[in-house]
């Protein structure tokens, strides 16, 4: 089936499967490889892009119902070499060791409210894993970027 | 809420040189490409023409393999099948080239574990693989497979560690007291699965190989190829991709998958991508040993160690892999840092019809440390004093003696992480509010230590080489350490940037690939830092010499130019042994190690009366490490190995049945979340080793060590009960807690002598 989204800010249009995962259509379908496959169940966040502005993970969304979206991915958001702010954040508190949890963890960072204490922070981030960092320099990094 | 992270503590030296870069917490090398996406990972690449694999593996830990058939009727075309017979028609050996040949590459006639690889297949469209996986069949007939390992009767390798006379310190002892401790396996859990990409050269098949993928060692994975597909070394090119994450699940694994893409590469003649799902990462992988360790210490009353007897037990699985150096240091470890005359440490791995346990950040010490931390605890309600006051009398001092005979020299700070680790935890739950209603908390404390680099006259054996080229930027690194996470290519850079004296921002580092880099020594043993970065830094100081004094960065670059016109400069370095350390592998005995990282745990665990769920509510670790390099990276190591040492402790379990894991998925093997995770309050402490460079020790297995028996040490704290046996899971605080056994339960077992 022909899905048509807005992938950063373009508008996109593919021929898939109607089932094939969103992470599969962004890797392959979009060239898109920011976004990470951690687990394939939902389990650990390594695959979050924001869809219409939520935080989702994007192996269990079946490419149809992102028909009309908006995605954003990483890739969405540094504007010409220009880091965001929380990109920014994580480079220089350390939250990145690895990486491979860092696209599906800015993304989820991106969804957070502004200002959050350190629980929301902690809630908010609860479905992406990390296995480098303890999470300590991510919540740095988050505190930084979002302001305490 | 106390400030995450202090400040390193350096002592203040008279005449210590200021530093520019080392000590600074520049950007992180690849920190960009990572933050943007832009970093490619071995699922992120695609070559024309490339192909998928899949593996086909046992579904019995034990048996014969009596056939195998392809079903006929199905549509093979498009597929390319390999199996062990294609290995040697090739010219190659089907062992994983490891310590011992024990290991096939593909199982020809049995099967020893479950999951083992048997036939390989790849194909143009993924989604085809699983389909041709099922019409494959293969016949068994199995036999009785060993499963438990303390039941388990080969040997794969042991060790003995003897000092003193331990009959003589047993008559002398006033007291007993013994104890049996059991960790279970834990899987590394890297969130990238294990995955290659094998490419043969373009001219013919028995032109050469290249292998790009995720990966701890390069050149393990070179060797293992040569082997296996008959070639010469300098046709067997490998290079590392970025890598998500290691913790040495991808040491020694990355040459099986690597052989598996290679060996269908071959026959496909097209590039071959091989790419676990967590699954497959999980049921087939290697895992922590699990173990079981008894301790049996003799005392005076007043705390005293003068006996110390240690069997250790490891589960290695179905094949040798690197179970012998683990179990080195696991026995070398086992004492844990304290001080005792007569010592007898007796060290085996057993071999199992599982699949083989292997290298994971520790390497057997935290086993081993788990054992004697918990111990330690036991010894003091046994004798009724503090355990802390137990570990100040027993730990050991500069000029102390260990269990293989070593007289520690420089930078021992046993007694400086224990108190520094009590006043920061102290100081940052002083206004702690009280628990729950019914909640139980206690605290724990442990102390441990770790040896940096390859254990005694290793690290000499592997003659590791390293090295920089001028560039008209600055300088490019020529080193075969890889960068999985731990900020290899930022340390490095900075280390290097310091000693020429010019900004960080100059200096790059050449890509993995062995084509281009010389063979570093493998990226494990806490070695990267302290030993390779020792090495890069007497290259850099040879180049400095090389380009005669110059007085600023400008200069530098001046004649750097000038040097480029008459062709490349490159400089090599080999490691050189300081000429105090002398061990010998016969004996054990020796200076197992240069320098030691010091490490102190304090652990505030909260336990849940009606559901036995114990949560680690705040743990401070302080660790000296000799000189911070980055003190970001090193705090972020030190955060990072301690969560991994609390899911060990708190959640994380392997469940088998009939040798095969049954949970191999992240919705039932649990790693900490966040909400998991406590407060990690680290605290490094600076005494420099005078072999390392700026004075760096290791740094990345150390933190891992300590948790688990903090956390088993506040569980008693708080309950009056002991666990010896991790993880901590509900059933089993539970069962010491309430089940029956409450009323039967052994105390320590104590004799008055
Ligand atoms: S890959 Fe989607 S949650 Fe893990
Ligand atoms: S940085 Fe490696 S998993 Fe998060």
């Amino acid at each position: 089936m022909k899905v048509s989204f807005s992938l950063n800010g373009k508008p996109r249009k593919v021929k898939v499967a109607p089932m094939k995962r969103l992470l599969d259509t962004l890797r392959e379908e979009c060239g898109l490889t920011g976004t990470k496959e951690g687990c394939g169940e939902g389990e650990c966040g390594a695959c979050t892009v924001l869809l219409d502005g939520e935080a989702v993970n994007s192996c269990l969304v079946p490419s149809c119902q992102a028909d009309g979206a908006k995605i954003t991915t990483v890739e969405g958001l540094a504007s010409s070499k220009k880091l965001s702010k929380i990109q920014r954040a994580f480079l220089a508190c350390g939250a990145a060791q690895c990486g491979i949890c860092t696209p599906g963890m800015v993304m989820a960072a991106c969804a957070l409210p502004k200002r959050p204490s350190l629980d929301p922070i902690r809630e908010g981030l609860a479905g992406n894993l990390c296995r480098c960092t303890g999470y300590m320099k991510i919540y740095d990094a988050v505190e930084e970027a979002l302001g305490k | 809420m106390p400030k995450r992270g202090a400040k390193p503590k350096a002592k203040p030296k008279a005449e210590q040189p200021r530093l520019r870069t080392v000590g600074k917490n520049v950007d992180r090398a690849e920190g960009v490409d990572k933050l943007t996406g832009q970093a490619r990972y071995i699922d992120d690449l695609v070559f024309p023409d490339m192909l998928h694999g899949a593996t086909l593996r046992s579904t019995v830990p034990r048996g014969r393999i009596l056939e195998v058939t392809r079903d006929p009727a199905f549509d093979w075309s498009g597929f390319t099948v390999v199996d062990h017979r294609d290995i040697a028609e090739g010219g190659g050996r089907n062992v994983v080239a490891m310590i011992v040949d024990d290991q096939p590459l593909l199982a020809e006639n049995e099967v020893r574990h479950q999951a083992e690889p048997i036939l390989l297949i790849a194909h143009a469209d993924r989604a085809r693989l699983a389909e041709g996986l099922k019409h494959v069949t293969i016949r068994y007939q199995p036999s009785e497979a060993v499963l438990d390992f303390e039941r388990a009767e080969t040997v794969l390798k042991e060790i003995g560690i003897a000092r003193g006379d331990l009959d003589a310190g047993f008559a002398n002892a006033e007291i007993i007291v013994e104890g049996i401790y059991r960790t279970g396996a834990q899987e590394q859990l890297y969130l990238e699965c294990n995955g290659m990409i094998a490419v043969p050269d373009a001219d013919g098949e028995r032109s050469g190989m290249t292998v790009y993928g995720s990966m701890q060692c390069p050149y393990y994975v070179q060797r293992a190829l040569e082997g296996l597909l008959g070639l010469p070394r300098e046709r067997v090119r490998v290079v590392q991709t970025t890598t998500g994450g290691g913790f040495g699940g991808k040491e020694e694994y990355p040459s099986v998958i690597a052989g598996h893409a290679a060996l269908l590469a071959r026959k496909a003649k097209k590039p071959v991508k091989l790419v676990y799902d967590r699954h497959e990462d999980l049921l087939a992988t290697t895992k922590r040993h699990p173990s079981i360790i008894r301790h049996r210490t003799g005392l005076l009353r007043d705390g005293t160690i003068v006996a110390s007897e240690i069997d250790l037990k490891l589960d290695g699985g179905a094949y040798v892999t690197l179970s012998p150096v683990v179990l080195s240091r696991a026995c070398i470890h086992a004492t844990g840092p304290y001080r005792c005359p007569n010592v007898r440490v007796r060290g085996r791995v057993m071999q199992t019809h599982t699949p083989p346990a292997g290298a994971f950040r520790g390497f057997g010490a935290p086993q081993s440390q788990f054992a004697a931390e918990a111990h330690m605890d036991r010894i003091a309600e046994a004798l009724k004093i503090d355990p802390v006051e137990l570990r100040r009398k027993n730990l050991l001092r500069t000029g102390d003696v260990t269990a293989t005979g070593q007289t520690l020299k420089d930078s021992v700070t046993a007694e400086e992480v224990l108190d520094r680790a009590l006043r920061r935890h102290e100081k940052a739950l002083r206004k702690q509010k009280a628990p729950k209603p019914g909640v139980l908390r206690g605290r724990g404390v442990s102390l441990f230590f770790h040896g940096s680099g390859f254990t005694g006259g290793g690290e000499v054996k592997l003659a590791s080489r390293a090295g920089l080229e001028l560039t008209k930027k600055g300088v490019r690194l020529l080193v075969g350490s890889t960068e999985i996470g731990q900020g290899t290519r930022t340390m490095h850079a900075q280390i290097v940037a310091e000693t020429l004296a010019i900004p960080y921002a100059w200096v790059e580092t050449a890509d993995p690939d062995t084509r281009r880099v010389p063979d570093s020594g493998p990226t494990v043993a806490s070695r990267t830092c302290m030993v390779v970065g020792g090495i890069l830094a007497r290259a850099a100081e040879k180049l400095r010499a090389e380009l005669g004094d110059y007085d600023s960065p400008e200069r530098f670059r001046e004649r750097a130019r000038v040097r480029l016109k008459s062709g490349p400069v490159k400089v090599i370095e080999e490691y050189r042994r300081p000429t105090d350390v002398v061990w010998s592998d016969e004996t054990y005995q020796g200076d197992a190690y240069g320098a030691y990282a010091w490490g102190c745990n304090v652990a505030e665990v909260e336990i849940d009366p009606v559901t036995y769920q114990a949560r680690c509510t705040h743990l401070t670790a302080v660790i000296d490490i000799g000189k911070a390099i980055h003190p970001i990276l090193v705090e972020g190591q030190i955060e990072g190995g301690s969560l991994q040492g609390i899911g060990w402790a708190l959640y994380e379990e392997v469940v088998m049945r009939d040798g095969k894991m049954q949970n191999a998925q992240l919705t039932n093997y649990i790693i900490p979340t966040t909400l998991d995770t406590p407060r990690i309050d680290v605290e490094i402490v600076e005494n420099p080793y005078p072999g390392g460079p700026f004075g760096a020790k290791g740094v990345g297995e150390c933190p891992i060590d300590g948790p688990a028996a903090a956390v088993v040490n506040a569980i008693f704290a708080a309950t009056g009960r002991r666990l010896d046996e991790i993880p901590a899971t509900p059933e089993r605080i539970m069962k010491v807690m309430a089940g029956p056994e409450v009323m039967e339960r052994r105390p320590a077992k104590v004799s008055v002598q």
